[in-house]
């Protein structure tokens, strides 16, 4: 059980932590044919944008309302709509997704109503699904944004149950934490279609940011969760909710459409993928197949041999809440030691992490106690960190824009985990610390000689 | 002077040759074009204001807001130091709900200590942001009160993101300096050679790459502003005998408003491209002579100029064969639309298009004046558009900003970064050789021949 620490300072150095609407255009980007739009003043848009083409490596086709001076003392009511009508004439989105910023809920603009008039004045818009979640930049953090984004996608498009419809026992619905690469998903997805069942991921980046080359210009993100998709996840018969972050869109789900969920807070190590895995089995009512016990036994053997390098090795970690808990329990179950751990909110599920404390700060927090670790994990932001502290670095999260192929680091399921095991072992290895003896009288004798 | 008054007042910049070219009534709306909702790109004032300052090395940089303002920004380009990192920690006050409810001043003036403590800076630079500016939080009085206190200076940058663009942050930028910085240390040590650079923020290193230059002719660089700067420096920016102004779009009030205050000429240069490196070697000897500088400096000048410029000639020569003939679409606009065009053509490229935004009207006739009255300028081209260019073939490689990279690289055709976040750096002789080398590598380079051949269970024609 670890204790939950507020660093109390007024400054923060070197963030950890980004921002709710980042993390909220960034779900938006795992929806197809999406325009993600910020409602606040164009820097809000262009920061946001230039991390995810860094990370990534792909055009990114956020937007902005561009708030000015006196559109922020008028009300933002005419940009939101001159920027829904150019966006769509311009790109033709299916979906515009659109977060608020500090901006515009520190005026207290009532988004909602606004979208609500935008809709009547303009009945050309009516193909186009306009999804709105509120962001305010001060609170939370990514993960955060994130999470308000996916329970708007299935507020505004999951069509209610109609009474006595059938439900599909073959479809169910995986809704994706932002902990979550496409490498991650495409594996997920593997392990779903093992059971001959097929899976509606969402927001689905793996269809959308796994970097691949179209054969057309495309204005708008290209792959992803449809929205008819989306509409039909209310007949699934399962939704599996991988991260904390992502219970409140199941319960929304569940809501509206009845369908039974089950959280997982972590689908990284042994246990928790055991776990998904006979879930699957149970509901689906088939064996588990030779394939996924392969990859299963591979995990074990990679456990076996990987353990002499994690034994007693001191990490220091920073990561938002749910890839905290995913790499601090697999770290401790690995025989590792989470020895100082840094997360950017309040978040209780962290309680539940295998160390003694858990701050809530920042990246200068982190170096301060990372002294003397001997594995620092957290994004490329920490590079400059473990350069002045010389301790081996694995990047994980977002952003990563000091290496190639991030969006296909895969952490979850058998094979993630087993992978995983030997980046990091891989990493300890390298800079282990162990002394070779030397003997003494034998160079004396050579000296001699 | 509010900040109402005092964009009024840049938006009124005489300097600025896009200003001068206008009407009476154009002028009088300002530069700031209004951003279109929903097709506006680029960076807010606030982002302007920080990429102006950010590089003095040693001064401390926090930003007054909530996380998207630093969290999402902070640690993004290549602005190097030769010494001091302390500006390369990102330091804000992280603005929460409840902050926003009460009021951010107290946290941000403890935020000043607390920084002030643990690092002792020489100065701490403050930036208001949106929310802060929304809710009333006075920055002003806040670093002035602090400042008194600490004994130090604590400088408000007051360019709040929806102020207008990343250009008028530069600018805001530009007067924060002059209120606050400049002419408030005496240098002990001031000669006739000693000159500023304003407008080069030192990126992967460009500023290390023409100062070799000026050392060779005695001239000695007084302050940087602001690459690679210190404080005290730039304190002391208006004891230097002429003004070098580069990248003119971001800080011509400055340049401009140091000569009025105090008798400072200035110039505007570039370094991209060789004749506009020898052209700024020769103005700034020129400059320094009606300074005061010894006449031989002038002599001095046009021998390096012209030993330099025979080297690199020559050393441009053996990519000759790899260039020639080879179609390029520049999309960058100012002063870059022409500035590398001659290297270019001299080599035998053939600049098929050469987009014009941001560029003045003495940037279009040095365009005609290096390409023909019938030189391809363009305004912007639609993405769309730019795709199949590249994809048809009707150019063989970008020459662009990041923004356009994965336009290029989508439709299998080479690119090469232009722009500031650039990892390599192009200023000065050197710089246009090192450029002209990416070129060659990014034309040559095997992978393009493969990525366009259609795998062999495909009948479509080749894509």
């Amino acid at each position: 059980m670890a204790r939950l620490v507020h660093t109390r300072k007024a400054c923060a150095a070197n963030p950890l932590k980004m921002s709710a609407p980042l993390g909220g255009a960034m779900a938006f980007m795992g929806l197809d044919g999406c325009l993600p739009l910020l409602h606040g003043s164009q820097g809000c848009t262009a920061f946001g944008l230039v991390l995810l083409v860094r990370h990534y490596r792909e055009g990114i086709p956020f937007q902005t309302t561009a708030m000015n001076e006196v559109t922020t003392i008028m009300g933002g009511l005419d940009n939101l709509e001159q920027a829904i009508l150019n966006i769509a004439s311009r790109a033709k989105p299916k979906v515009i997704g659109i977060c608020s910023t500090g901006l515009v809920e520190t005026r207290g603009e009532d988004i909602p109503n606004d979208m609500k008039l935008i809709r009547s004045r303009h009945p050309e818009l009516a193909d186009t699904a306009l999804i709105f979640a509120a962001t305010p930049d001060y609170v939370g953090g990514m993960e955060e944004g994130w999470a308000k984004a996916v329970t708007a996608m299935i507020e505004a498009l999951v069509e209610p149950r109609k009474a006595r419809a059938k439900t599909q026992r073959g479809r169910i619905n995986l809704l994706a934490g932002c902990h979550l690469t496409p490498g991650d998903l495409e594996e997920l997805k593997d392990i779903v279609e093992a059971f001959g069942l097929s899976a509606t991921v969402l927001p689905d980046i793996s269809g959308s940011l796994d970097g691949h080359v179209p054969d057309q210009y495309i204005a708008t993100t290209f792959g992803g969760t449809t929205v008819d998709d989306i509409a039909a996840m209310g007949s699934a018969g399962l939704t599996i909710a991988v991260g904390g972050h992502m219970r409140e869109a199941a319960e929304k789900l569940n809501a509206i459409a009845n369908v039974p969920y089950v959280v997982f807070d972590r689908l990284t190590g042994l246990g928790p993928v055991d776990h998904l895995v006979q879930t699957l089995s149970e509901y689906s009512g088939r064996p588990v197949p030779e394939k996924l016990k392969r990859s299963r036994s591979q995990l074990v053997d990679a456990m076996l041999d990987g353990h002499f390098f994690f034994g007693a090795k001191r990490v220091a970690l920073g990561a938002e809440p749910d890839l905290m808990l995913a790499l601090g329990t697999w770290l401790s179950e690995m025989g590792a030691e989470l020895s100082v751990c840094v997360t950017t909110t309040p978040e209780h599920r962290l309680e539940a992490l295998p160390a003694s404390e858990v701050h809530v700060g920042d990246l200068d927090d982190l170096e301060r106690m990372a002294a003397g670790c001997d594995l620092l994990i957290t994004h490329s932001h920490g590079r400059g960190m473990a350069e002045r502290l010389d301790i081996p670095f694995f990047r994980a999260g977002f952003p990563q824009f000091d290496r190639l192929g991030a969006q296909h680091q895969t952490m979850v399921g058998y094979r993630g985990t087993r992978d995983l095991i030997f980046s990091v072992g891989n990493l300890l290895m390298e800079h282990g610390h162990d002394h070779v003896p030397v003997a003494e009288s034998r160079k004396l004798i050579h000296a001699a000689a | 002077m509010s900040l109402k008054a005092k964009i009024a007042d840049l938006f009124n910049e005489p300097g600025c040759s896009t200003n001068q070219a206008k009407t009476e009534q154009a002028r009088k709306k300002g530069c700031s074009k209004p951003l279109t909702p929903g097709a506006a790109a680029g960076g807010c004032a606030f982002d302007g204001a920080k990429i102006a300052l950010q590089p003095i090395t040693d001064a401390a940089h926090i930003v007054h807001g909530p996380i998207g303002c630093e969290g999402n920004a902070w640690d993004n380009r290549h602005s190097a130091s030769s010494g001091p990192a302390l500006y390369r920690t990102g330091f804000t006050t992280d603005l929460t709900e409840l902050d926003v409810i009460h009021g951010g001043e107290k946290k941000l003036w403890k935020a000043i200590h607390e920084v002030a403590a643990a690092h002792n800076p020489p100065a701490i630079f403050v930036y208001q942001t949106c929310v802060p500016a929304m809710i009333g939080d006075d920055v002003v009085k806040v670093c002035l009160a602090a400042g008194e206190k600490l004994g130090l200076p604590v400088i408000p940058v007051d360019a709040p993101g929806f102020a207008g663009s990343k250009n008028l942050g530069n600018k805001l930028a530009g007067e924060t300096l002059l209120d606050y910085v400049i002419g408030t240390r005496e240098p002990g040590d001031a000669s006739p050679f000693d000159i500023n650079i304003i407008g080069d923020f030192n990126l992967v290193g460009e500023l290390w790459q023409v100062l070799p230059l000026f050392e060779r002719l005695g001239i000695r660089l007084r302050a940087s502003i602001t690459g690679d700067a210190r404080y005290a420096e730039v304190a002391s920016a208006h004891r230097a005998k002429a003004n070098l102004l580069v990248c003119s779009q971001a800080l011509i009030n400055l340049a401009r408003k140091m000569e009025e205050r105090y008798a400072i000429p200035f110039m505007e240069g570039s370094f991209y491209g060789i004749t506009d490196t020898s052209n700024v070697l020769r103005g700034m000897a020129g400059l320094l002579v009606r300074q005061g500088a010894p006449e031989d400096l002038l002599a001095r000048a046009e021998a390096l100029i012209a030993e330099e410029e025979a080297r690199l000639w020559a050393a441009l020569e053996k990519f000759r064969p790899v260039l020639s003939g080879k179609k390029v679409l520049l999309y960058t606009g100012g002063h870059k639309s022409w500035s590398v065009v001659s290297a270019l053509q001299e080599l035998g490229m053939i600049i098929i298009k050469t987009s014009v935004r941001k560029a003045t009207d003495g940037d279009k006739e040095r365009i005609k004046d290096l390409m023909g009255d019938d030189a391809p300028m363009v305004d912007a081209i639609p993405p769309r558009e730019m795709y199949r260019m590249l994809k048809d073939g009707e150019a063989d490689i970008m020459l662009s900003g990041g923004r356009t990279q994965f336009v290029a690289l989508k439709a299998k055709r080479p690119w090469l970064d232009i722009n500031q976040e650039r990892h390599h750096a192009y200023a000065g002789y050197d710089g246009t050789l090192r450029l002209v080398e990416r070129l060659a590598l990014a034309l040559t380079n095997p992978v393009f021949e493969q990525v366009r051949k259609p795998a062999p269970w495909e009948t479509a024609r080749e894509n």
